[in-house]
Parts: C-alpha cells; structure tokens; sequence
C-alpha cells in the first residue's frame, strides 16, 4: 500500500515537472490580468475604506456644533446631523447623483443615472463603490450648514433644506467640476479647473450656503446687545467640541487621500500634505489669538486647524508638503479674522462654518493654484477664480431663494418662547442631560 | 448655637474641612454656589470675543457650632481660606435657635 503511494506521488511530480518545464516563467506581462485583478480589488478596498472615514467625519461635525452651544439645543443638533445625513443620502442616491455624474451634453447637468440605475445584478460594481465614496462627500457638504444655522432653526426647515442642498444645489456645482471622474463631463473642469478633494466642491458650497442661511435666520437672541457690541453665547462643552475636531481630522485622512479613488502610491503626499496644513492652521490660528488677546484661545486654535484641513484639500495632491504648511498657515489666520470679520457685521454663526469652509475653500482654490508643482501661471489663477466665483454665486444665490421660499411657506425659524426654551424641549419634547443641573445662562 | 456660614474658594475646601475637623467639628454642608463681591467677576475669551463673567464659582459651607467656639471656628476659616488675593470670600455668623438630630429627636447642642 505504502509502496503504491509512493509510486503515485512519484510519478505524478514527474508529470508535474514535465508540465512545469514546458510552461515559460511567469512575467508582469503574461499575468498582466491577475495584477490588475489585484489592483482593481485594491482601488475598491482604499476608496471604500475612505469613504468610512469620511463618514466618521459626520460625528465630528456633530460634535463640534454641540460642543460649541448650549447644552439646551444638544439633541435638536444631532437630530439634524443624523437626518442631515439620511435625508440626504436618499435624495443624493434618487437625484443629486444622476445631476452630478449623469451624461452631460452641456457641461451643466447630468440627465443620467437617477435612483442608481447604472448599477446592474450583471454590471461593473465600480459605480457602488464611487456612490458611496460621494455620496459622503454629498452629506459633508449638506451639514457644514447645520453649525451656522445652530440653536434657532425649524427642524422641519431644516429637513427641506437637506433634500434641497443633496439633491439639486450641491450635485449641480459638482457636476461642472468633477462630473468626469464618472459620466459626465463639467465645464469648469473642461477649463482645467483645479479642486482633487473639494475646498470649492464640498467645503465651499457648505459654507456659502451655511452663509445664506445665517443670514437668512438672523442672529441668536442675545447675540448682538443693543449698543450692537457682541456678546459671546458660550458652548457648552468644549472638550467635545475638541473631539469633534480630531475626529474631522483623522476623517480628513480619507478625505483627501481617498480621492484618488486608486490605491497607488500617491496618497503618501497627499496624507502628509493634510496634516501639515491642519498642524500649520492650528499653530497659526493659536499664535494670532495670543497675540491678539493675551490667550492661546482654544476655540479660535481647533477651527484653525479644521481651516488648514479644508485650505489644503483643493491642492493636497499637487502641491509640496513645504507649500501645505504655508496653505495651512495662512488658513489659521484666515479664519481668524473672518471670524471676528462675521460677528462685526452681524453674521452669526456659532461654529464658525462660513469661516472655516467658505473663506478657506475659497483660499484653498486659489492656492491650488498659486502654489501648483506644475508651475504659476495666471492662466491657472484665472480658472481658479473662475470656479470661486461661480460657486459663490450658485449657492449663495440658490441657498439664499431656497431659505428665503422656506422662510416664508413652512418656516425657518422658531418662536422667540421656544428658542429661549431651547429646541431640545421644544422641538423634540426632551433634554439631553436630565441628571445634570440647572443651567442659569440664557 | 450659631450658624457660620463661609463663602469660599473652591479649591480651598479641603484645607478648611481638615482644620474644622481638627478642631472637633464633627459635620458641615458644602453647596456649590455663584457669586460676586467688590471683585465683579472677571473677563475671558469664547472664539475671539471678551465677555464679563460676573458670576464665578464658590463654595458655601455651613457648619453650627457652639457659641463658646464661634471665634475660634471662624479665626481657623479665615485662616484657611486665605490666599491674599481678591474673590477670597466671606464669613456670616447667625444665630441659631433650634437644632434637632432626626434619628433620635435630640435637640439644641446635643444634635449638632
């Protein structure tokens, strides 16, 4: 027996070695389709993988908007951030993707794509992963707004604005500059428009809509005295806010590496490009405030560091880590002063959104420009401003109808009596922390 | 009887509530309370606006003890709870007229 088996094996290495001989060895370009097989499963595995970090970026924005107000308004604000993000994933997936990356004739619509319908039992899985990869960035965009508008919107307003900004006002800008990376074909982008992960797409569009609806909205009661001086409504916890903060930043880490939507060797720049901006904005925005008031304010510092974040992501992939740093400081100065620059005419915003993703997407697309590896040239320049000001235009003019129609139909503030009370009691009949004590501020 | 009431630093409790104990005093209550005095609060910074804060953190310990002991008990609080600095807080003696331990009904002197 032992002897049969033996003789087996024998004979069969010996078929095995003949087999083997007449084959030729293997090369990158014999097993060409097995490495791109690999490959494939790679690009899917990394932008799937950015995509939830990007996700995780939605309980950073939650935490930075509920750390930076009253303890009262604590559950109406994750109520908006958890409907912000459902809301808006149902009407990115019926009609802002279709919009966004539907076949374009025109370079200003996409017609194509509505409800999924490019995916089939039978088809290529790639649009699955590329949804889910922007339908992240789709509710990024939809609740940079939520902080702005915090502590005295309607939340059946805010409802209405989160299908209106994920399904026509944030798809429809997306579309002109980055509708080819699946069907369509944008005009902004046909002019060579610079934005990889989306300081003008994302982070613009939240914070000039965020903008409309602060202004829209007016202040908080007890925002601005009589005399018109400022008088801070204190947040109420900022350890919170700070974890809101890391958290935006390590999502920032797919973000924009992610955006490459290919797992190549490109992302390690891009990585370090992110955190030198977001180190160097909040380094920068520390420093002014001491400065300024004496204090390393913390408040001023985490917003420095997220302005680094959105000022680098137009250009983490094509500039130096050495011109990151100085994106990113610039950045922390930025916010800084818009900060003070929106409370002085009246704008307010609890979080700073319009500082943080208006202003320094919009420095973020300049830079991308100015400090491009490809080389300076005005030509560049010029498209970038191109792209800044459509979309101010776009959304603060769309935002602003969309707030005003909402305004004057539905609503889109509450009562003075409930905003006193607080919207957690009168908008959602409950409070956040009931074991804890009464709170004396207004 | 009196009541004494002390108006402190927060941070200076511990200090007070050792020396108290040291002296034979066998319970006290502590509230955490705001306030101001001649100091009026102070200013700080929220996201690059100053703001007065007027009302700043205290501590409120009520303790009752025997008149006999009234000067000693509050020569050791002051003592305790002095930094030098301003917001240091104040000391309020009343007069008590009953005091009765809920357990066992004992009244005046005996219960506290």
């Amino acid at each position: 027996m032992k002897k049969t088996i033996a003789i087996t094996i024998l004979i069969l290495l010996a078929a095995s070695s003949v087999l083997w001989a007449e084959e030729p060895d293997p090369t990158v370009f014999t097993n060409k389709e097995a490495i791109d097989l690999v490959q494939t499963h790679a690009n899917y595995l990394w932008t799937l993988v950015a995509a939830a970090l990007v996700f995780f970026m939605q309980a950073g924005f939650a935490m930075v908007e509920a750390g930076f107000t009253r303890a009262k308004n604590a559950i109406n604000i994750m109520m908006k951030n958890l409907m912000d993000f459902s809301i808006g994933s149902l009407a990115f997936w019926a009609i802002g993707f279709g919009l966004m990356f539907g076949v374009s004739k025109s370079g200003w619509l996409g017609t194509s794509g509505f409800f999924l319908s490019d995916f089939s039992l039978d088809g290529d899985p790639w649009v699955l992963a590329f949804w889910m990869f922007q339908v992240v960035f789709a509710a990024t965009a939809a609740t940079i707004v939520s902080g702005a508008m915090a502590e005295r919107t309607k939340f059946s307003g805010y409802i209405l604005y989160s299908i209106v900004i994920s399904a026509i006002i944030y798809p429809i800008f997306g579309g002109w500059a980055w509708g080819s990376l699946f069907n369509g074909s944008g005009w902004l982008e046909g002019l060579g428009f610079i934005d990889f992960a989306g300081s003008t797409v994302v982070h613009s569009v939240g914070g000039w809509a965020a903008l409309a609806g602060a202004i829209v909205l007016g202040p908080r009661l007890g925002k601005f005295g009589k005399d018109g001086s400022v008088r801070p409504i204190l947040g109420h916890n900022l350890p919170l806010a700070a974890l809101g903060v890391f958290i935006l930043w390590l999502g920032w880490f797919g973000f924009n590496p992610g955006s490459t939507t290919t797992a190549d060797t490109s992302i390690a720049m891009i990585f370090v490009n992110t955190n030198l901006a977001a180190a160097a904005g909040a380094v920068a925005a520390m420093i002014v405030s001491w400065v300024k008031f004496g204090k390393p304010e913390v408040g001023m510092s985490l917003n420095g560091a997220l302005a680094g974040l959105v000022g680098i992501t137009a250009g983490c992939a094509n500039v130096t880590p050495g011109s990151a740093i100085i994106i990113g400081l610039v950045a922390g100065v930025l916010v800084f002063l818009s900060v003070l620059f929106f409370d002085k005419i009246k704008v307010d915003d609890p979080v700073g959104a319009v500082s943080v993703h208006g202003v320094n997407g919009a420095w973020g697309t300049l830079a991308a420009g100015l400090f491009d590896i490809g080389g300076f040239s005005l030509s560049t320049i010029g498209v970038q401003l191109v792209g800044i000001v459509a979309c101010f235009i776009w959304t603060f003019g769309m935002a602003f109808i969309m707030f005003k129609i909402i305004s004057g139909t539905i609503g889109l503030r509450v009562s003075p009596e409930e905003e006193l009370e607080g919207l957690d009691s009168a908008e959602h009949g409950g409070i956040a922390y009931p074991d804890f004590g009464v709170s004396t501020h207004d | 009887m009196k009541k004494i009431e002390a108006i402190i630093k927060p941070f200076k409790l511990d200090d007070v509530k050792d020396a108290l104990n040291a002296l034979g005093i066998n319970g006290m209550t502590v509230t955490e309370v705001k306030g101001f005095g001649r100091q009026r609060g102070h200013k700080e910074i929220y996201r690059g606006a100053e703001y007065q804060t007027d009302f700043l953190p205290k501590i409120k310990l009520d303790v009752v003890v025997d008149a006999a002991i009234v000067d000693k008990v509050v020569d050791t609080i002051s003592e305790k709870a002095n930094t030098g600095k301003i917001g240091d807080g104040k000391i309020f003696v009343l007069p008590l007229e009953q005091a009765i331990r809920i357990r066992t009904g004992e009244r005046g002197i005996d219960a506290i």
